[in-house]
């Protein structure tokens, strides 16, 4: 397995980066076109934004968390100037975390074409400022690393996952952390989740979070499981869900983290993104991947890894996204997209140790400013929808 | 004619079809396993778990080191191990539902 460090980037909170990203966060829908566009042909420029007119504070949390990542650098929050959620309160954290910020609604500024203008001369400004950042060695230790899966086919819970688990565990043993989620996809294995725990405190919150997932999929009446599935050769919902969790990895979990939260130290971590009961019911946990990816990053996940048996052409802002398939004719067809092909233990060509040491060996070199491949193809996508969590009961009302 | 599995965890009970098997295909164990080869004894389609070691009736069915089932009859190695002969630990309706294609046996379209 590689010993390596790179020249990071430290934050004032003590976190490194891997990237110093600049990011345009728009805070309503009518002001997305400008963001985009204040960003169009910026290299180093990432956009995320909230569609909503009305304010929801799941979506402000992860926004905050997003732009105090470690990988960000400096933010512009642009708004319209009629909605809730403020880009200048947006500025204020993200300066109070020692970043450089800066915002403005657009109904202030003239419309498109002068608020696209002056947004650029904003972010020139905020790179002459984030370049001044301190570069220091960084290693395993430093790292937090996210994975998720989607467009799964059969190869993924053979192959793709647990060549990511056996990468988790060599991660934990060096010091980094792991993140992994999707607690609806984990049902049946609540004794075999909660025996992980490396505390009791960590056992309570992992069965409570088990138990909460099992609610969300009796009240929506569906499981992670189909007949497709059965006639494809899965006997039971245990196995499906085991496929699932195989990219955690074998080590003990430290507890559960819920969206923007981050760690408390090294070690496995668990994520609940599944929203709580709420006054408009449980809304939807991952409406689709690139949201679950969103979670992960929110954690500091500096990096995050997609397993995709099928193949998928999605990437992230802020965190490199490293996808991964276990399937050889996937990676074929798709070689300028994926990234990693963990098929190589199935055809024999390579063992669960040897595939894991090298997907090693591409993180450190993407830790290190090497590209993935969504990164070269600007693939950026992002998704912050309505949700609740920790939020008042349906008794206290929504604005208590 | 030769065919793959693939067993992930060296304690499993049952491997992973590569390609689809017949009876008295000879099956190649890859992964992590002390099996090098087992004989077929039934038409095992590609996806579907092969035993690779005689199991009892009430035993548990091992995957990634884990229980997935318990058999619910006895299974010599080299049988197809699936809805017939396995049941879930935590869904009661996983052993009603049809062999082929897993649809809802109770489900009524009318």
């Amino acid at each position: 397995m590689p010993e390596t460090t790179w020249q990071g980037y430290l934050r004032p909170d003590g976190r490194k980066g891997i990237r110093n990203t600049l990011l345009v966060v728009y805070t309503v829908q009518c002001a997305q076109f400008v963001a985009h566009e204040i960003a169009q042909g910026e290299q180093d420029t990432h956009v995320i934004g909230f569609p909503g007119c009305y304010d929801n504070e799941y979506a402000i949390r992860l926004m905050l968390a997003l732009a105090r990542h470690p990988n960000v650098g400096g933010v512009l929050a642009v708004g319209l100037g009629c909605e809730y959620t403020q880009p200048a309160r947006i500025a204020e954290v993200v300066e109070r975390s020692g970043r450089p910020s800066e915002s403005f609604f657009i109904q202030e500024h003239g419309g498109t074409a002068e608020s696209i203008h002056y947004g650029k001369a904003l972010l020139a400004s905020l790179r002459e400022r984030a370049s001044k950042v301190e570069r220091v060695p960084m290693g395993w230790r430093d790292l937090t690393v996210g994975c998720e899966c989607g467009g799964s086919d059969g190869t993924s819970g053979l192959a793709g996952n647990p060549v990511v688990g056996r990468f988790y565990d060599w991660l934990i043993d060096q010091g980094g952390t792991a993140v992994f989620e999707e607690t609806v996809e984990m049902i049946g294995l609540r004794e075999v989740l909660a025996s992980r725990a490396a505390t009791p405190e960590a056992r309570l919150q992992i069965e409570q979070t088990y138990e909460k997932a099992e609610r969300y999929c009796k009240s929506v009446r569906q499981y992670s499981i189909s007949p497709g599935n059965f006639a494809g050769g899965l006997t039971t919902i245990e196995e499906k869900s085991l496929g699932a969790v195989a990219k955690s990895g074998t080590r003990p979990i430290q507890g559960v983290i819920r969206v923007a939260e981050r760690p408390a130290h090294s070690g496995l971590w668990l994520m609940d993104s599944v929203p709580d009961e709420t006054f408009m019911q449980f809304g939807y946990t991952n409406p689709n991947d690139t949201e679950g990816i969103m979670d992960l990053i929110s954690a500091g996940s500096q990096i995050v890894l997609f397993v995709t048996g099928r193949g998928s052409v999605i990437g992230s802002p802020i965190a490199p996204l490293i996808k991964i398939t276990g399937n050889s004719r996937t990676f074929q067809n798709m070689s300028g997209d994926i990234d990693f092909n963990a098929g190589t233990v199935l055809d024999g060509s390579s063992t669960m140790d040897k595939a894991a040491t090298s997907l090693a060996g591409l993180i450190a070199s993407t830790a290190a400013g090497e590209m993935t491949k969504p990164e070269r193809l600007g693939h950026r996508e992002y998704f912050i929808m309505y949700k609740h969590q920790d939020t008042p009961s349906l008794q206290e009302g929504c604005r208590a | 004619m030769n065919a793959e599995c693939f067993q992930i965890d060296r304690r499993d009970n049952v491997a992973t079809l590569l390609q689809d098997a017949t009876e008295d295909t000879e099956v190649l164990v890859r992964g992590d396993t002390q099996a090098t080869s087992l004989q077929c004894r039934a038409l095992i389609r590609a996806g579907h778990k092969i035993a690779v070691c005689d199991i009892r009736e009430g035993d548990h069915i091992l995957k990634y080191g884990q229980p997935i089932g318990v058999a619910t009859s006895a299974i010599a190695r080299g049988e197809w191990v699936h809805l017939h002969n396995c049941r879930s630990l935590y869904d009661a309706k996983s052993s009603s539902l049809d062999l082929e294609s897993g649809e809802r046996k109770e489900t009524r379209y009318a």
